[in-house]
């Protein structure tokens, strides 16, 4: 059994882990999900009233959250869904499209 | 001694499952194999059994449901047949590859189209290469005796992959006959505790069938492809424990009245014992004939057939499920196949038969072996794609 921060590519067959499983959690930080977005949020911070409705709805974690307050997105994992910017009753967050 | 009674091989399988007492049954009702949940239940309900039964919304959940169970750290077992099995076709392949050790009892049906409800193989030959072991049943005795070892088996820390044991629907799985059982304790001996090095809930962090990328998908598919050429040992091995227990001895295939016989039928479950009649027969009579059973289908034994069939001079495999590959069904390939490095290979022919629950009386035997007389004559196999049964051909 191999933890996953000791897995490699030099790995053999049989030294990978039976059925794929992945001991060691944590891997989904490292991989780069927010790079098939066409529209990006973009967050407001003056206009921001910190009333936490945009977090819960965000289907990927991308709203980090402080001491009750909210910070700017994840945009390694944001998928640019758009549902954040239909919650903000304040105006605190635009949909766009992403000019790379 | 074991218990005397009289089961349908049906009754046989739920009674196997009561002893075995598994964590989870999940199962939805189909034709033929409808009876053993039925039954089950009835033990959950009577409180013969402590196991968590599942009544799911289709067999894609039953198997869902097994899956997880057995990540959990759980025994797992679910029925089914034909279109049941179907439905769980996405699902097989996730047991398997991700090495959950789920069993599984197939009560064989044919899968429409049209709809049918009667036996043939075409639901389980289908999954013969979706990573699960196969093991074929002659009669209801067998059907309990398979199941009670394919835990052993799919839960080996060399095998770790899901086992169907299969039973003729209708044929064997709705008629009575008489069966030997093991005393409760002695089964719950056997199977033991199934005790995985790892599980969901084993309190380590792990994550179960995620994303497997281009860079260790290969690596996982060749240590499955290793995990069933090693469980044909385990498969042995276990059988010989149970034989060892219980009298009957079991390998991977039976060979019966195989040693001087010149023309020889391969075939698996029931109709084994409708041809090992015929055969019984035409020995009386001095001719050489014998059977070859196949009871381990997956892992596919094939050096051990080739050698078993070297010394034959014709052959016969008995498919009871088409592949509609147009070269002929999926036992037979397979055999064929296993016999081209023989320095001197048996002619090998094919019959299609019994599809849809079409009778297969003695006669259907008698002619497969009367056809072999002709090709033993000529010394050369003519049409090897055959059918025997249908109207007309």
């Amino acid at each position: 059994m191999i933890y996953v921060k000791d897995a490699n590519l030099n790995l053999a067959w049989n030294e990978v882990n039976i059925g794929g499983n992945i001991y060691g959690g944590g891997t989904s930080l490292e991989v780069n999900t927010g790079d098939w977005r066409l529209l990006i949020p973009a967050w407001i911070e003056e206009k921001c009233k910190h009333c936490m409705l945009c977090f819960p709805t965000c289907a990927d974690s991308s709203i980090p959250v402080k001491n009750e307050k909210r910070e700017d997105f994840d945009f390694k994992h944001c998928k640019g869904c758009g549902v954040c910017f239909k919650v903000c009753p304040f105006g605190a967050i635009t949909w766009e499209k992403e000019d790379k | 001694m074991g218990i005397r009674e009289r089961l349908s091989g049906n009754e046989a399988v739920a009674i196997a499952l009561k002893q075995i007492n598994p964590d989870v049954l999940a199962a939805y009702p189909i034709t033929p194999s409808t009876e053993v949940p039925q039954y089950f239940a009835q033990f959950v309900a009577d409180g013969q059994v402590d196991t968590e039964f599942v009544a799911v919304e289709s067999e894609h959940s039953a198997m869902s449901a097994c899956i997880t169970a057995t990540a959990a750290g759980g025994r797992s077992a679910t029925i089914t047949s034909a279109c049941g099995l179907a439905l769980m076709w996405e699902l097989l392949y996730v047991a398997s590859g991700t090495r959950l050790p789920v069993t599984l009892a197939v009560v064989n049906r044919a899968l429409s189209g049209p709809i049918n409800i009667n036996n043939d193989h075409s639901d389980s030959m289908g999954a013969r290469d979706s990573g699960w072991i196969q093991l074929y049943s002659e009669n209801n005795q067998e059907a309990y005796d398979n199941y009670i070892m394919s835990l052993r088996i799919a839960e080996h820390k060399d095998v770790m992959l899901p086992v169907m044991t299969c039973q003729d629907g209708f044929i064997t799985s709705h008629a009575i006959e008489n069966i030997e059982l093991l005393e409760d304790d002695k089964v719950k001996a056997f199977v033991g505790e199934y005790k995985p090095e790892h599980s969901l809930l084993s309190g380590e962090s792990i994550s179960m069938g995620p994303y497997d990328t281009p860079m260790f998908y290969f690596e996982h598919q060749y240590q499955r492809a290793r995990a069933m050429v090693d469980s044909k040992q385990v498969i042995l091995d276990v059988s010989k424990e149970f034989g060892d227990l219980t009298g009957r001895y079991y390998g991977l295939f039976e060979e019966y009245k195989m040693e001087d016989a010149e023309r020889a039928i391969i075939v698996l479950n029931s109709t084994a014992g409708t041809a090992k009649a015929v055969c019984d027969e035409l020995r009386a009579k001095g001719e050489k004939v014998g059977i070859l059973k196949l009871r381990v289908y997956r892992p596919f034994p094939m050096e051990e057939i080739a050698k078993a069939i070297s010394h034959v001079k014709a052959v016969a495999v008995m498919d009871k499920a088409e592949s509609f590959s147009a070269a002929g069904g999926p036992v037979f390939t397979d055999v064929r196949s296993a016999c081209y490095e023989l320095a001197t290979r048996p002619h090998i022919i094919n019959y299609i038969y019994g599809l849809g629950g079409r009778d297969v009386p003695v006669d259907v035997i008698h002619f497969v072996f009367d056809e072999l007389k002709k090709v033993v004559a000529d010394n050369k196999p003519g049409e090897i794609y055959r059918h025997v049964g249908v109207r007309g051909v």
